[in-house]
């Protein structure tokens, strides 16, 4: 019994953790009806704000957290100023893909000020526990308790007495009329950024006390545990937002309580999916609503694709395909299989994400899924290789439809949640099945890739496959864009509302789009797997997601060409330039947000 | 009996409430076949609601709806797309990044069969394959279905035909219109909803998507109506029903409707809302 006590009270102390950063996604929510991914990094800068002063400058406590918040609020208000608000009459994809790319640069910052490796953050109070009832309880837990209480309570007194809390609340309920009634609202989206910020950065300060350590993954884990809690209760709906973030404390530590750790996460991600599939609009949602009216096409930008005469890309292709016969490096032709890699990624990536309109976060576990799949089937089953990455993307295209299917009534924002979840609930569980995956120790000695019995084990010859490969996927893709179900994709996109009242069933095309996105991504993770030799749960991360992203963006959103293109320039220009790995996912974030601001719809044009 | 028979819809008792607010109010109508029946009434009066009801894109809290004959009541908007319901929308909500010719080949989606084929469980799936290989069916149906595009778009003379290979979003407000109804069109409606069809229209542009939609009445289509421009509902309607604030205040012949102390009161009494909407019609 008093161990259930424990759990219980642990399970609060998380959720109230949770609920500073579900809180401040709430009341961004509200008022831009965006989804800040960009939230669990301000809780990183917060908690390694707080390490400079707890062990750099030996702060006292109190002091500790204001300096937190005010930094933390700093940093919200230049994300709000420059990220944000030149964005306000932009596209709908576009403030997303901004967040995104903002929280990669921010965490990248982070690592590169202060190095990956995870830090202790000593807490401040007396190491003692008092008994409670039958469990035990601490003066950080007191702490944490009480932090989370002030702040609730004084986001009430702002909310409801203030002016400009008031002004918060009339933006929320209606943007377009608190504008025509002198409501400034960029103060408003400054105040609710400036106060989320604040609030998230305090929680990673709280967090890094409570486990005392800090490291650079602490962001993503912080924003999808402050998103699912934050959809739980209802998006933009604050007092929900608490109350969730509290049911998911509670549903992780009594998950950990019988199942253990490496499950606490799984937890949190099935949570996630049950509530977007049975209650999109959270639990504490009143009626159905009548679905927003959106505007026609202002989920992408429009624009017109650059034509490419067949020639020029035949031409083009020719001269990839020559390319081994000349004397070029074995690093050029390793740079080009990776790049090569990476498109057939972003081919399927720009098929679901720009075709279709799904922007997924979790597309890297396609890969995994196809490269575990390959790896498989030709260690266990002695499956030739050929056919095992064939296997592989199979595997992928019906497994990774099936995994995302519970997404399909979902839109925009929504979308990428569910699938950055369900690309975390295929890393959990790769790292969990041991049986099958062989869990944390990755699967090694894969065989090399080989066609019709013979190895392809020369650079050149493995150059040749992945080429070819990409190519026949590209090819099958253009063909596919050119028939009617290419033009039902996009007019999913374009107007889901319109399409379904001309018959287009959203389920059986969105599957149609993952069934053969998720083959060209299996494929690719296959071919990796064989090149590789050696897979874990972390070779296909969400990195590599958002690398694929930033690929597709720079194309052009659905373009075949662009694609491809996109994959050998975020390859291969780092390798021209010789810049240091470390900076690498630094710039791909930074080349994201540039192109998101300036040229939307990417080098080649939105298709 | 003779109108049952011919009863092309009808709606029985059908509500709609959003929250303390009753959105569509116990409505019943009848339209039968060929008949043109239009919806009037101040903004808010829940038209569109009405209109979302019948087309599956909202479900109704009461009440029924029978598509000839058949309880549809509840059913999707793509199942009743199938059926033979067409719609236009309110706010034009074309495809915008598609062509002229996408966004009504669209319209025809549901009357594609070599491609569909209606194979349970593996149909999507052939449905894919057969999009990639297009064997000579797939080919001629393509074909038939665009040169079928074609005399659509040319039912409004020289306004689309030029524009066929552009985006949508590049088209002017008035086209927008016009794709949508010709999209609807490329669906071979048996009943065909007009959400507001002159919205944003000048007086040359309207008094040509009147003529259309008489020439359409009188090639025997079906059609329910929400317009707000009076002359064109008096010269085109069989019969017109009044709403206001969710609830039917008057149904009957234009002149009769039109004379009805219920009807001015409600457009005058709402005097605001009926200014303020034929700004936003202006």
């Amino acid at each position: 019994m008093s161990s259930w006590l424990d759990y219980t009270i642990n399970g609060l102390i998380v959720g109230n953790v949770y609920a500073l950063v579900a809180v401040g996604l709430a009341l961004i929510f509200g008022v831009s009806r965006l989804i800040n991914f960009a939230q669990g990094s301000i809780y990183l800068v917060g908690a390694y704000i707080g390490w400079v002063a707890v062990v750099q400058l030996h702060t006292p406590l109190p002091l500790t957290i204001i300096v937190v918040a005010v930094a933390a609020a700093i940093v919200g208000l230049i994300i709000e100023r420059f990220g944000l608000r030149p964005l306000q009459n932009s596209v709908r994809i576009a403030p997303l893909l901004a967040t995104i790319g903002i929280s990669f640069v921010l965490d990248q910052l982070v690592m590169l000020t202060f190095s990956p490796n995870p830090r202790a953050l000593p807490s401040q109070l007396p190491d003692v526990r008092f008994q409670v009832g039958g469990g035990t309880i601490g003066p950080l837990d007191l702490l944490i308790a009480g932090v989370g209480l002030t702040s609730a309570l004084l986001l009430f007194v702002f909310l409801r007495y203030s002016k400009l809390g008031w002004a918060v609340r009339a933006t929320a309920q209606d943007r377009d009329a608190a504008m025509q009634m002198g409501v400034d609202v960029n103060r408003v989206n400054q105040a609710v950024f400036g106060i989320a910020a604040a609030l998230g950065g305090v929680s990673g300060l709280l967090v890094g006390m409570y486990y005392n350590q800090i490291d650079t993954a602490m962001s993503l884990q912080a924003t999808l545990k402050g998103v699912v809690a934050e959809v739980v209760g209802g998006a933009g709906n604050v007092p929900g937002a608490v109350i969730g973030s509290l049911l998911l404390g509670l549903v992780e530590s009594y998950g950990v309580a019988v199942f253990g750790t490496s499950y606490r996460n799984l937890f949190a991600f099935l949570l996630l999916v049950v509530v977007l599939v049975l209650r999109p609009n959270g639990l504490f949602a009143s009626a159905r609503q009548a679905p927003p009216e959106p505007l026609t096409g202002t989920f992408i930008a429009p624009s017109r694709p650059v034509r490419i005469p067949r020639w020029a890309l035949a031409v083009a292709a020719a001269i990839f395909a020559i390319l081994p016969l000349f004397p070029v490096s074995f690093y050029v032709l390793q740079t080009l299989i990776n790049a090569w890699l990476l498109g057939m990624l972003a081919l399927s990536l720009t098929l679901v994400a720009g075709t279709i309109g799904q922007v997924s976060l979790g597309h890297a576990a396609l890969l995994a899924i196809g490269a575990y799949t390959s790896a498989l089937l030709s260690l266990t089953l002695n499956v030739p290789v050929g056919l095992a990455i064939i296997g592989g993307g199979l595997m992928s295209a019906a497994l990774g439809t099936l995994l995302i299917s519970p997404s399909f009534r979902l839109r925009g924002h929504y979308v990428s949640i569910a699938t950055l979840a369900i690309g975390e609930i295929v890393s959990l569980v790769i790292l969990n099945w041991e049986s099958v995956t062989r869990g944390p120790i990755g699967i090694s000695g894969i065989p090399p890739l080989s066609l019709f019995g013979t190895e392809l084990i020369s650079p050149t010859s493995i150059y040749w496959f992945s080429f070819a490969v990409m190519v026949v996927l590209a090819l099958l893709q253009g063909r596919l864009l050119t028939s009617h179900l290419g033009r039902s994709f996009r007019a999913i996109r374009d107007d889901d509302i319109a399409a379904r009242a001309y018959g287009l069933s959203l389920n059986r095309y969105k599957s149609l789009a993952f069934i053969f996105g998720g083959f060209a991504a299996g494929v690719s993770g296959g071919i990796a797997a064989h090149l590789y030799s050696y897979i874990n749960h972390e070779t296909f991360n969400t990195q590599q997601s958002i690398l694929a992203l930033t690929v597709v963006i720079l194309g052009g959103l659905g373009n075949v060409v662009g694609a491809m293109l996109g994959a050998v320039a975020l390859v291969g220009l780092p390798e021209v330039f010789r810049i240091a790995a470390e900076y690498r996912i630094l710039i791909y974030g930074i080349v994201l947000l540039l192109l998101v601001r300036f040229r939307p719809q990417g080098l080649l044009g939105t298709i | 009996m003779a109108e049952q028979l011919n009863s092309m819809l009808s709606l029985r008792g059908l509500t709609r409430r959003f929250g303390g607010l009753t959105a569509v109010d116990a409505i019943d109508l009848d339209l039968a076949k060929g008949e043109l029946v239009s919806i009037i009434g101040p903004n808010g009066a829940g038209k569109t609601t009405l209109f979302n009801l019948i087309t599956g894109l909202d479900r109704p809290d009461a009440g029924e709806v029978r598509f000839e004959g058949q309880d549809v009541t509840g059913f999707s908007p793509e199942r009743l797309a199938g059926e033979g319901i067409a719609r236009t929308f309110q706010l034009g909500r074309v495809f915008g990044n598609l062509s002229v010719m996408d966004n009504v080949l669209i319209g025809a989606h549901t009357r594609l069969r070599a491609v569909k084929p209606t194979v349970p469980v593996i149909g999507p799936l052939l449905e894919l394959g057969l999009a990639l290989l297009r064997p000579s069916s797939v080919r001629n149906e393509e074909e038939r279905l665009r040169e079928e595009v074609k005399a659509i778009l040319a039912r409004f003379g020289e306004r689309l035909l030029p524009r066929i290979d552009q985006p949508a979003y590049s088209l002017s407000y008035a086209n927008r219109r016009r794709v949508e109804i010709a999209r609807a069109l490329a669906l071979q409606p048996r009943l065909l909803l007009l959400d507001e069809p002159t919205a944003g229209m000048n007086p040359t542009e309207t008094a040509e998507m009147q003529a259309l939609v008489a020439e359409l009445k009188a090639e025997g289509l079906t059609i329910l109506l929400i317009e707000h421009k009076l002359e064109m509902v008096m010269r085109l309607s069989d019969c017109v029903i009044v709403m206001d604030e969710g609830k039917k205040i008057a149904e009957g012949p234009g002149e009769v409707v039109r004379s009805d102390p219920k009807v001015i009161e409600a457009y005058l009494g709402h005097g605001l809302s009926g200014t303020s909407e034929q700004e936003s019609a202006a």
